[in-house]
């Protein structure tokens, strides 16, 4: 193999002063043509600015490489030397020789012209191909990334395509000129994780058939297994650990690396689930939801609505005192609705939702995904925790000051807290906040929305934790609403699986994850990476979450369960 | 397209406002019509008269019998007679109007053809020295109230240069093309400068925000120049508050343009409204206010089909 | 509250802002309390017409008063004028933008349109017909240009109001039961206070300049008491041989405009949340 790219003791600072504010320090490696490796790293590690430094687009971002080399091979055999080279040199490597994917599919790709005279741009600027033969050129790239009825989807703006089907554009803007070397930049995160799977199956054939190199950078180690030839684990600007994807995986050496692949909830397919809690039918639930359904009207404005978003439809559980029951469903399942409509945040349209009123007016709190955006920024630890209580007539005194310490202390903060504001504080700390916040009212249940999924992955486990201990000590009942298999097997002690609006199985969490049952279900645990399944080839479907929009006055056919097991109940598929 | 049909729906909707607030208002201003329309010689007249005057303009009636007659007359085009001038209002308003179109157009061509290349090239010289000497002139010129400018031009042209702007009547484009723009050339150059100041500072923050957007970074990933990713990624992006911004200021100016045509001697439609309000000219200012609402409301309108040329979301809506 | 302070000293049209906008409230106080150089209304036949010099800093008029001293209280009108008719469009505008926002359906629906009605009239426009009807006068200018910047605070507020309650903030509020006035002052209006500061500041430099082209108009402030845009308008027949007579009231003027509307840029910089993500 021949070598691609060399970096050497690359050094990259941002601001006016960067030499002083340097967020990679030192970072070296090399990468041979075909050859694939992941940088892996949690936020602030370095791992993004390393990967923009290679086509010099750190620059865009107000940051300047400081010292070491990165030389890039040409087709042509050529050294070519990024660091030294003025901007007019570097178009020329852009596109041509180094493409990139980026993390969000829905921001980069621009907004008002399409999608083929997007593809098309990139076939001009690299290749001196000419308008109709630049339009085929994206038109076959289109059916290489498998974008199904290409020809039309041409003349379609980003707004019109799912997030999974962007993705797909960007990457054959990425492929369309050819590059030796692709780079993609957390390019799953932003997705749900059966459209990941179909995303990575796609890089993984892509890169066969054109024998490209790829850097793959992500913050998930367990993602890279399947994909990566080697790993690189950064830290704080420096690489901590590199070398061969089995031996970081089986037999890491650094500290860093063990820690990170400790903290990452592997998916066990149910094999790791918890073991404290035996259900017990004949407890009395602590919430019992009934036929739940949500709907949002479209279509109408002044006239009567034509049809209606069936985003909730037909939905029951109940949830007993100490129990865990997950929801999972990707987006648009209608999970998070759920969550809101228990809340009384969405109106439900028929349904009902009773919980016990036994120690707590409010039995029923909420954690949200957002520890910043759930936080109002203006208002001091002590006015949040306090606002639940004086919501419900208690008074701010001595009484309640003690209660706010003794649950910050809970949850894992020093009282002094108080006195502080939400910017204060890191994105766990403000998750630990609105936990104890949300016990304020000494709850009986506690929804979790998405409540651990914006915090980095070492930060995700020490929260996971404490929701457990807190559990246990207040016999709380959690409804976790999640998108992530790993997370739910480590907390739920039942599973339920949303599709569409619908529960499609729910039961026994061991029950439902090591033996779905639910094509949907199926599919769904296929798609979690896993670094034991690393060998595993992901087939690459095409498969499109269904129209939940309706005409009006449409009601789904009574659902048909099957009993699978003591607690492990599946819906009838229906025939088509 | 479904929020453009919400906007021609409301369309009538505030023109009926805007006629209910004026017509309500215009009679709520202290002393008679009449005696504003003859000055002292409203003195000699009996009562009788008085009664005859009052019966012929309709303002014996009650308030609101004396609107729906307008309405009526309204859809008819009959917008009244003004007292003023002693002609049907709509005539009147029809001979002063091509006058504010024109100024109003030539201050926007104005403005623009210096406000959007300053804002776009600061814009990519940003925080550099040439950066801040637009930003300096920009805010220089947003201070810079319309007629403070009006008069030191006059006052510098006249001193320096001897030159004196044509004043009085207007020349119509179509008598004398050449004439009528350089008569109303001094009064645009007017309007316009702190109109294209704040063209400047809008599309210089819109297109440093532009700039930053991910796709700006996807187009460079791709290899394009600087002057494509400017020109053919940022700046139809960042066009839609230059455009919110020149509607309105634009609507504006088609109300006539009081200040500046006072300084000019320029018979526009801002000096009629002026005239109208202060000699009580019920119909005249009725009429005026009417047609200056429309005139606003057409314009944002066009900003509202705009937006929709400007950016698919808005014009074809949701997923397919 | 003193880092805000602080970062508008470090800020550089921050400073400059804020250095005129002070100086104007000391003159604007000054001219008041009649610590002025000279009588601003006493006529002195003998010293008319006279250029610039240490007795008259900036000159006299055709009836021999002292250009500065006039200027002095012409600036005090106008921060009366300014500042009092921006705290009623202030004030009127939150309150029905926030209701706006927060009720939404029809209430939002009559209420914006109604603020639409108000928009659809040129600002000079309106403010005429209110001065029609009242006469002009100081309360007069003050309420003109109040309603004509009501709306314009309506929209500052409602859309801000709109997208913070669809925040996971209130919506966390709901979940505890909150009452609505909790809701609306807390989570709402304090967060609405920086861009309202922002709006504040730019409004009153818009303030200024309506006043001064109301008095350009002989609407506003009525002689004997000086404004500096009657002082403007005046000037002008003048003109050749008395240019201080314009230059002085024409810079006074743009001077407290560029003040406010430095200090307003500035604050946007200090309070954005945009740059505030970027320090963090």
């Amino acid at each position: 193999m021949t070598k691609l790219l060399s970096v050497r003791d690359l050094r990259v600072g941002f601001g006016n002063d960067s030499k002083a504010n340097e967020v990679v320090k030192g970072v070296s490696f090399d990468l041979a043509s075909g050859e694939t490796l992941a940088i892996v790293g949690e936020s602030g590690s370095g791992k993004s600015v390393t990967a923009l430094s290679i086509n010099r687009l750190v620059d865009f971002g107000g940051g300047r490489i400081t010292g070491g080399s990165i030389v890039l091979t040409r087709a042509d055999g050529t050294a070519f030397d990024v660091t030294g080279s003025k901007e007019a040199a570097l178009r020329q490597i852009r596109g041509r020789d180094v493409g990139m994917i980026f993390q969000e599919p829905m921001t980069s790709l621009n907004p008002v012209h399409t999608i083929g005279d997007q593809i098309a741009e990139a076939v001009r600027l690299n290749s001196g191909l000419r308008s109709d033969a630049a339009r085929k050129a994206a038109l076959d790239v289109l059916d290489r990334v498998r974008i199904p009825d290409a020809k039309s989807r041409m003349d379609y703006y980003p707004h019109q395509l799912s997030g999974g089907m962007r993705q797909r554009v960007m990457i054959a803007m990425a492929l369309v000129a050819s590059p030796r070397l692709l780079i993609a930049d957390e390019p799953t995160t932003a997705l749900d994780v059966t459209v990941q799977a179909q995303i990575l199956a796609l890089l993984a054939e892509l890169r066969a058939e054109t024998g490209m190199a790829m850097i793959f950078i992500t913050h998930d180690i367990g993602l890279v297994a399947g994909i990566a030839d080697r790993i690189m684990v950064m830290q704080h600007g420096v690489v901590v650990e590199q070398d061969e994807t089995s031996n970081v995986l089986d037999n890491p050496q650094h500290e860093y690396t063990q820690h990170l692949l400790r903290a990452v909830p592997h998916f066990a397919s149910g094999n790791a689930v918890r073991t404290d809690g035996e259900r017990v039918p004949a407890r009395e639930p602590v919430v019992k939801v009934d036929d739940l359904v949500v709907r949002f009207p479209v279509g109408g404005g002044w006239l009567k609505p034509k049809g209606a978003i069936h985003a909730v439809d037909g939905v029951s559980f109940d949830l007993v005192a100490g129990e865990t029951l997950a929801i999972v469903g990707e987006s648009g399942s209608g999970k998070s609705t759920t969550a809101r409509a228990i809340l009384g945040l969405v109106d439900k349209q028929r349904g009902d939702i009773a919980a016990t009123t036994g120690r707590s007016k409010r039995p029923i709190q909420m954690v949200f995904q957002d520890p910043f955006a759930s936080l109002n920024p203006r208002l001091d630890v002590e006015a949040l925790m306090a606002e639940p209580a004086i919501a419900n007539g208690q008074k701010h005194d001595k009484a309640l000051r003690e209660r706010m310490a003794f649950l910050l202390d809970k949850v894992g903060l020093p009282e002094d807290a108080l006195k502080r504001y939400p910017h204060q504080f890191s994105g766990g700390q403000r998750q630990r906040l609105c936990i104890a916040r949300a016990l304020m009212l000494n709850p009986d249940v506690v929804v979790l929305d998405e409540a651990v999924s914006a915090l980095d992955v070492s930060v995700q486990a020490k929260v996971l934790d404490l929701l457990i201990d807190l559990q246990h000590e207040f016999r709380l009942a959690y409804l976790f609403i999640s998108h992530d298999m790993a997370v739910v097997e480590r907390i739920a002690h039942r599973v339920a699986v949303m599709y569409a609006g619908q529960i499609v199985e729910i039961g026994d969490a061991k029950a439902v994850l090591a033996s779905p049952q639910h094509s949907y279900t199926k599919r769904l645990i296929a798609a979690v990476p896993a670094i034991e399944r690393r060998k595993q080839h992901f087939a690459v479907d095409v498969t499109q979450v269904p129209s939940l929009v309706r005409p009006a006055g449409y009601e789904p056919p009574d659902a048909r369960w099957r009993e699978a097991g003591s607690d492990h109940r599946v819906r009838h598929e229906d025939t088509p | 397209m479904n929020y453009l049909a919400q906007r021609l729906l409301t369309f009538p909707l505030i023109l009926l406002g805007v006629s209910v607030l004026v017509f309500v208002s215009i009679r709520m201003i202290p002393g008679s019509q009449i005696t504003a329309m003859l000055g002292t010689e409203a003195g000699m007249l009996t009562a009788a008269q008085r009664e005859a005057l009052a019966a012929y303009f309709g303002i014996d009636q009650p308030v609101w019998t004396q609107y729906f007659r307008w309405l009526a007359g309204l859809f008819q085009g009959d917008l009244g007679v003004s007292t003023i001038y002693a002609r049907p209002v709509l005539n009147v308003i029809l001979e002063r109007f091509p006058l504010t179109l024109q100024l109003a157009l030539m201050s926007m061509t104005i403005a623009l053809c210096i406000g959007l290349p300053l804002g776009v090239f600061a814009a990519t010289r940003n925080e550099r020295p040439s950066d801040l000497i637009v930003r300096i002139l920009a805010m220089l010129g947003q201070s810079t109230p319309n007629f403070v400018i009006g008069i030191l031009l006059i006052y510098f042209l006249s001193v320096f240069f001897g030159i004196v702007p044509a004043m009085g009547t207007f020349t119509p484009l179509t008598v004398d093309p050449l004439a009528s723009f350089g008569q109303l050339f001094w009064p645009a150059v007017t309007l316009g400068f702190a109109f294209a100041a704040s063209v400047t500072r809008i599309s210089r923050s819109a297109m440093l925000d532009v700039l930053s957007d991910d796709y700006i970074r996807t187009a460079r990933s791709k290899g394009a120049s600087s002057m494509s990713v400017i020109w053919r990624h940022a700046l139809p992006n960042a066009l839609i508050p230059v455009v919110t911004l020149s509607g309105v200021e634009f609507g504006y100016l088609l109300g006539g343009a009081v200040i500046v045509e006072q300084i000019f001697a320029l018979p526009g439609l801002g000096r009629l409204v002026l005239d109208a309000i202060t000699q009580r000219d019920y119909a005249l200012v009725q009429g005026t206010v009417l047609f200056i609402a429309f005139n606003f409301l057409i314009v944002n309108l066009l900003v509202d089909l705009a937006y929709a040329a400007l950016d698919p979301r808005i014009r074809i809506g949701g997923r397919k | 509250m003193s880092r805000i302070f602080a970062s508008f000293v470090r800020h550089p049209s921050g400073r400059i802002g804020l250095v005129i906008v002070s100086l104007y409230i000391v003159a604007a106080i000054m001219g008041t309390f009649g610590l002025t150089p000279h009588n601003p209304l006493a006529m002195v036949p003998i010293d008319r017409l006279k250029a610039p010099n240490e007795a008259y800093w900036f000159g006299t008029d055709i009836l021999g008063r002292d250009t500065f001293s006039r200027l002095m209280v012409g600036i005090r009108q106008s921060m009366i004028i300014a500042f009092a008719s921006v705290a009623c469009a202030t004030i009127a505008g939150t309150i029905i933008g926030l209701f706006s926002a927060w009720l939404g359906g029809i209430w939002d629906g009559v209420l914006m349109r109604f603020m639409d009605v108000l928009l659809a009239f040129p600002a000079i426009l309106l403010a005429l017909l209110i001065i029609a009807i009242v006469g002009p006068g100081t309360i007069t200018s003050i309420a003109a240009i109040g309603i004509v910047y009501t709306p314009i605070f309506a929209r500052v507020v409602r859309g801000p109001a709109l997208s913070l309650k669809q925040r996971d903030f209130v919506d966390a509020a709901r979940t505890f039961g909150s009452t609505q006035p909790y809701i609306l002052t807390r989570h709402l209006l304090l967060n609405l206070v920086a861009p309202l500061a922002v709006q504040v500041t730019l409004a009153l430099a818009w303030a200024l300049l309506t006043e001064a082209g109301l008095s350009f108009l002989g609407l506003g402030t009525q002689p004997p008491t000086p404004s500096l845009g009657l002082m403007l308008a005046e000037s002008r027949n003048l003109m050749p041989q008395a240019p201080w007579l314009m230059i002085f009231p024409a810079l006074t003027i743009m001077l407290g405009i560029l003040g406010f509307n430095l200090a307003g840029d500035a604050l946007r910089d200090i309070l954005d949340p945009r740059t505030q993500r970027r320090e963090a």
